[in-house]
C-alpha cells in the first residue's frame, strides 16, 4: 500500500514536472550527441531560450535514423529527426511520416537546395584525402586515379552514407561511363569498409594512399592536432555534395516547439557550433566566419543529384558497382 | 525409485524460453515485413558465407588439435599464463582485432617489412586469405582451450592402464585421444563455424569488396538502407536453418568417448621425447608469437592516448562491467541447468536451444525485440535489460559446450555413488557436482562476461541518451576522427574484458586445484 502511494506520488510529481517543462526529443546520429560533438553546446543554447528540455537521442548512423523512424512509425516519441542526407530524402518523404516545414530560409549553400519537408543544417563535399608527405602529387580526376597504381579505401554504399555518396558522385560525373570507370578503379581499391570510421582508420594506419572522406577532413587534423600534412585532392569533374537535413515528424506532440527548434537551427547559436564539432560546413555561415582550414580545399564545381534523381539512379548504380568490383 | 532421484528440472522450460527468444523476434520482423523473401544477390552472399565459415572452422579446429595436445602433455614455465592468454584474442571486439592484425600483417606491418627486406613479394591481408587469417586468430585459441578441456576428461585410470600396457604415442593417440576427440571436436567445430557464419565487421573490412558479402551484411543492408524487413527475415531464417543443419550434423557425428567411470583424478599424458618434443616446442612458440603479436600492437596503439580520454569513458565502463557481470552470472546458471539435463540422455530440444541463439543475427534480434516491446513501453527505457537478455542468449552456447563434456564425466564418475547415498537436489549439486565443475565453470563464465563487455549488436536500437556502454563510446570516438582516443578506449575495453575473464578463469582453476 505504502509503495503504491509512493509510486502514485512520484508519478504526480513527474507528470507535473513534465507539464511545466515540455520535452523536445530529437533523434540523431551517434557522433552528433557525444560530448565532443555539437549536441551539448546546442542543447545548452536552445534550452536557454525555449523553457523546455531538449533531448538528443542517438540512433546509430545516418542510414539507421530512417530505419528507426520507419520501425517506430506514428508511435515514435521523437519530434524531430536530424541527420538524414540528400540521398535519403526521397525515401524519407515517401514514408509520409514527416510534416512540411513551411519555411523559406536563406542559406549559404553553394547550390540551390530547397525541399518542402527537410531543412539543411550543414553540408560538405566528398573528396579523397591523402597525406601530402607521402603523396605530393595527387591525381586530379577519377580517370587519373583509376590509371594510377594508388591504393584507396572506400565505404560500402549498402551500409554507409559516404559510400552511397561516392556511388552517386561517379554517376553524376561520368553517367553512362560509370560502369567502365568502376572497372578501372577496381584494382586501386584495397578494401571496402562498412562505415566511414573503419575506412578512415585504415588510412591513418597507413594501409592506403587515399581514403574517401570530406574536403573538410584536413581541417580537423590542422585545428585539433596541429597537423598540416593531410590534404584533399581536388578533381576536375567536380565534387559531389552531402547536405545533412532535419525534418519535423507529423505525429509530434510538440509541433510549436519543433518549429521553434527548426528556426533556431539556422541561427548563429546552432550554426557556429557545427564547423569544429561536426567538421562540416554550416548551412548559414556564422557572423564570425569559418575557422582556418575550411577554405583551403574548395572545389570550384559542385555536383548534386536531386533527391528524386538520386533515388532513381541508386539501384542501377549499385548493380554496376557490385558487378565491377565482384570480379 | 530411480526416476524420483532426478529432481524436476527447469531445463525444458528454460530451453523453450531460449527458443522463443530466437524465434519471436524473427517472427516479429517477418510479420512486420509481411513475409519472407530473398533476392538473387542474396544467394551469392549465402554461398560466400558458408564457404568462408567452413574453411575458417576447419583450419581453426584442425590447428587447435596439435596445439592443445602439446599444451596437455608438456609442462613449462609460463604454461598457465599462455593458457590464460589464449582467452584474449577471442574477446577482442572485431574492429580492435583487425587493427591489431594490420599492425602485424598489414601493408606497413611487421611481416611485410620483413618480406620486403629479403626481397619477397608482399602479403595482402585483403581478400579471403585475410578473412581466414583473422578468423583463425580469433578462434584458434578458443578451440584450443575447448579441446584442452577434453584432454582433462580422460580418466587417470585409463592413462595408467595405457602406461602399464606400454603404449607409445601412436597407441595412446588411437585408444585414448582419438575417442576423446570424437566426442569433443564436433562441438568445437560447430561453435567456431557458427561464430564465423555471423561474423560481420571482420569479413567486410578485410574481405576486399562486394564479392565478400556475408548474410549478416545483407541483413544489415536490408534493414538499414532498404527497410526491406521481409528480406531481412528471409536472410535471418536462412542463417538459422544453416546453423540448425550444422548442429544436427555435429550431433549425429559426436560419439561418446565411453571411457567409463574414473575416480575423478587427472594425470598428464606422457611427454614423448625426440622429434615430437622439438615439434611441440616449435608449434607452441609459433602460436604464441602469432597470438601475442597483434595483442601487443593493440596495447602499444592504445597506451599513448590514455591520459586524454574523455570523462564519459568511466561511467560507460562501469555500466559495461555491471552488464557483463549480471549477464555472465545469469548465463552460467542457465547453461549449467541445460547441461545437467542434457548430460543424462540425448535431448534434441535442449541441444537446439543451446545452439541456435548463436546463429541469430544481432540486428534481427534487436529489431524484433524492438517491434515486440514498442507497443507497451518506450524501448529507450529497456536498453540495459534487453542488452543483458541478448548477452545471455548469445553467450550461453559457448558456456553450454564448455560444460557439457565435463558434466557427463562427473555424472559418470559420481552419479551412481550419489544415487546410492540418496544425495539429490541442492546437496547433490553443492557437494558432488559444483566442486568438480569449478574449472570449466570458471572458464565459461569468464568467456560469457568478456563477450558481454564487447557486445554492441542489439543495444544500438535501444540506446538512449545517458546509457552509453563502452563499445558505444569507442564507436562514437571513431566516428568523430578521434582514432587515438578510440584506440585507448578500446584498450580499456579489452583490458576490462580480459580482467573479468582472468578473474573467473583463475578463480575456477584455483577452486579446482
Amino acid at each position: 500500500m505504502q509503495k503504491q502511494l509512493l509510486a502514485a506520488g512520484l508519478l504526480t510529481i513527474a507528470s507535473q514536472a513534465m507539464a511545466e517543462t515540455p520535452v523536445l526529443t530529437v533523434l540523431t546520429y551517434d557522433s552528433f550527441t557525444s560530448e565532443w560533438g555539437p549536441g551539448p553546446a546546442i542543447e545548452a543554447a536552445f534550452e536557454a531560450t525555449c523553457a523546455c528540455d531538449l533531448q538528443f537521442v542517438p540512433a546509430g548512423d545516418g542510414a539507421a535514423l530512417l530505419a528507426r523512424i520507419q520501425l517506430e512509425g506514428k508511435a515514435s516519441d521523437a519530434d524531430i529527426v536530424l541527420g538524414l542526407d540528400t540521398s535519403l530524402i526521397a525515401a524519407a518523404t515517401a514514408t509520409q511520416l514527416f510534416a512540411p516545414h513551411g519555411k523559406n530560409p536563406t542559406t549559404t549553400l553553394p547550390v540551390d537546395f530547397t525541399d518542402p519537408t527537410f531543412l539543411p543544417f550543414d553540408w560538405g563535399w566528398f573528396a579523397f584525402v591523402h597525406d601530402k608527405t607521402r603523396l605530393p602529387d595527387p591525381p586530379k580526376s577519377f580517370k587519373a586515379l583509376a590509371a594510377s597504381d594508388l591504393r584507396i579505401v572506400i565505404q560500402d554504399p549498402r551500409s554507409s552514407t559516404p559510400g552511397l555518396g561516392l556511388l552517386l558522385w561517379v554517376k553524376a560525373a561520368h553517367g553512362d561511363q560509370a560502369a567502365t570507370l568502376w572497372q578501372d578503379l577496381s584494382d586501386n581499391i584495397v578494401t571496402v569498409t562498412p562505415g566511414w570510421s573503419e575506412a578512415y582508420g585504415l588510412f591513418l594506419e597507413g594501409e592506403a594512399d587515399m581514403v574517401l572522406s570530406y574536403t573538410t577532413s584536413p581541417a580537423y587534423h590542422l585545428i585539433a592536432e596541429s597537423d598540416d600534412t593531410k590534404a584533399a585532392a581536388l578533381f576536375d569533374e567536380g565534387h559531389y555534395m552531402q547536405i545533412e537535413v532535419a525534418g519535423k515528424l507529423a505525429a509530434t506532440d510538440q509541433p510549436a516547439l519543433a518549429d521553434q527548434f527548426l528556426d533556431f537551427m539556422l541561427t548563429d547559436a546552432f550554426q557556429s557550433a557545427i564547423p569544429q564539432t561536426n567538421w562540416m560546413y554550416p548551412a548559414v555561415t556564422p557572423a564570425a566566419g569559418l575557422p582556418d582550414g575550411f577554405d583551403t580545399f574548395r572545389p570550384t564545381k559542385s555536383l548534386l543529384l536531386t533527391p528524386g534523381e538520386a533515388q532513381a539512379a541508386r539501384d542501377a548504380a549499385l548493380a554496376e558497382w557490385q558487378a565491377a568490383l565482384s570480379r | 525409485m530411480a526416476s524420483r532421484a532426478v529432481p524436476l528440472s527447469p531445463a525444458p522450460a528454460l530451453a523453450a524460453l531460449l527458443l522463443a527468444l530466437v524465434a519471436a523476434p524473427l517472427a516479429a520482423v517477418a510479420w512486420r515485413g509481411a513475409g519472407l523473401s530473398l533476392g538473387p544477390a542474396d544467394w551469392a552472399a549465402i554461398r560466400f558465407t558458408v564457404v568462408q565459415a567452413t574453411l575458417s572452422a576447419l583450419i581453426s579446429t584442425l590447428l587447435a588439435i596439435p596445439v592443445a595436445r602439446a599444451l596437455a602433455r608438456r609442462d613449462f614455465p609460463g604454461r598457465g599464463l599462455l593458457i590464460t592468454l589464449m582467452g584474449a584474442p577471442f574477446l577482442l571486439p572485431a574492429v580492435v582485432a583487425v587493427l591489431g592484425l594490420l599492425a602485424v600483417f598489414g601493408r606497413s606491418g611487421v611481416v611485410n617489412a620483413g618480406l620486403q627486406a629479403v626481397g619477397l613479394p608482399s602479403f595482402s591481408l585483403y581478400g579471403l586469405q585475410g578473412v581466414l587469417l583473422a578468423h583463425v586468430f580469433l578462434n584458434l585459441p578458443l578451440a584450443t582451450r575447448m579441446i584442452l578441456q577434453g584432454w582433462r576428461t580422460i580418466p587417470a585410470e585409463r592413462i595408467r592402464l595405457a602406461r602399464s600396457l606400454g603404449f607409445g604415442p601412436w597407441e595412446t593417440f588411437r585408444h585414448l585421444e582419438l575417442p576423446m576427440l570424437r566426442e569433443v571436436l564436433p562441438g568445437v567445430a560447430l561453435v567456431v563455424l557458427v561464430i564465423c557464419l555471423t561474423s560481420f565487421a571482420v569479413v567486410l573490412t578485410l574481405g576486399g569488396g562486394p564479392a565478400a558479402t556475408t548474410i549478416e551484411l545483407a541483413i544489415y543492408q536490408a534493414v538499414r538502407f532498404d527497410f526491406d524487413l521481409s528480406r531481412a527475415a528471409g536472410l535471418a531464417g536462412v542463417q538459422v536453418l544453416i546453423c540448425a543443419g550444422v548442429a544436427l550434423a555435429a550431433w549425429v557425428v559426436t560419439r561418446q568417448a565411453g571411457f567409463g567411470a574414473g575416480l575423478g583424478r587427472n594425470t598428464a599424458l606422457d611427454a614423448p621425447k625426440g622429434w615430437r618434443r622439438v615439434g611441440d616446442v616449435g608449434l607452441l612458440g609459433l602460436v604464441t608469437v602469432f597470438l601475442l603479436g597483434p595483442l601487443l600492437a593493440v596495447m602499444l596503439r592504445g597506451l599513448p592516448g590514455l591520459a586524454d580520454l574523455p570523462p564519459s569513458v568511466l561511467p560507460a565502463a562501469a555500466r559495461s562491467v555491471a552488464v557483463a557481470l549480471t549477464s555472465a552470472l545469469l548465463c552460467s546458471v542457465a547453461a549449467l541447468t541445460l547441461a545437467l539435463a542434457a548430460a543424462m540422455r540425448p535431448r534434441p530440444l535442449i541441444e537446439a536451444a543451446a545452439t541456435l541463439p548463436l546463429a541469430s543475427s544481432g540486428l534481427v534480434l534487436g529489431t524484433g525485440l524492438f517491434l515486440i516491446a514498442q507497443p507497451f513501453v518506450s524501448p529507450m527505457k529497456l536498453a540495459l535489460p534487453v542488452t543483458v537478455l541478448v548477452n545471455i542468449a548469445l553467450a550461453l552456447p559457448y558456456l553450454y559446450r564448455i560444460l557439457l563434456p565435463e558434466v557427463r564425466t562427473v555424472l559418470a564418475d559420481y552419479g551412481r555413488l550419489a544415487d546410492s547415498l540418496s544425495l539429490t537436489g541442492w546437496p547433490r549439486l553443492r557437494w558432488v557436482i559444483l566442486p568438480r565443475l569449478a574449472r570449466p565453470l570458471g572458464f565459461g563464465t569468464g568467456i560469457a562476461a568478456a563477450l558481454s563487455m564487447g557486445d554492441l549488436g542489439a543495444i544500438a536500437l535501444f540506446a538512449g541518451d545517458r546509457q552509453a556502454t563502452l563499445p558505444l563510446v569507442v564507436s562514437q570516438l571513431t566516428g568523430a576522427y578521434r582514432m587515438d582516443a578510440a584506440a585507448s578506449a578500446a584498450l580499456i575495453l579489452v583490458s576490462l574484458s580480459f580482467a573479468l575473464f582472468w578473474a573467473f578463469d583463475t578463480g575456477g582453476r584455483h577452486a579446482a586445484a
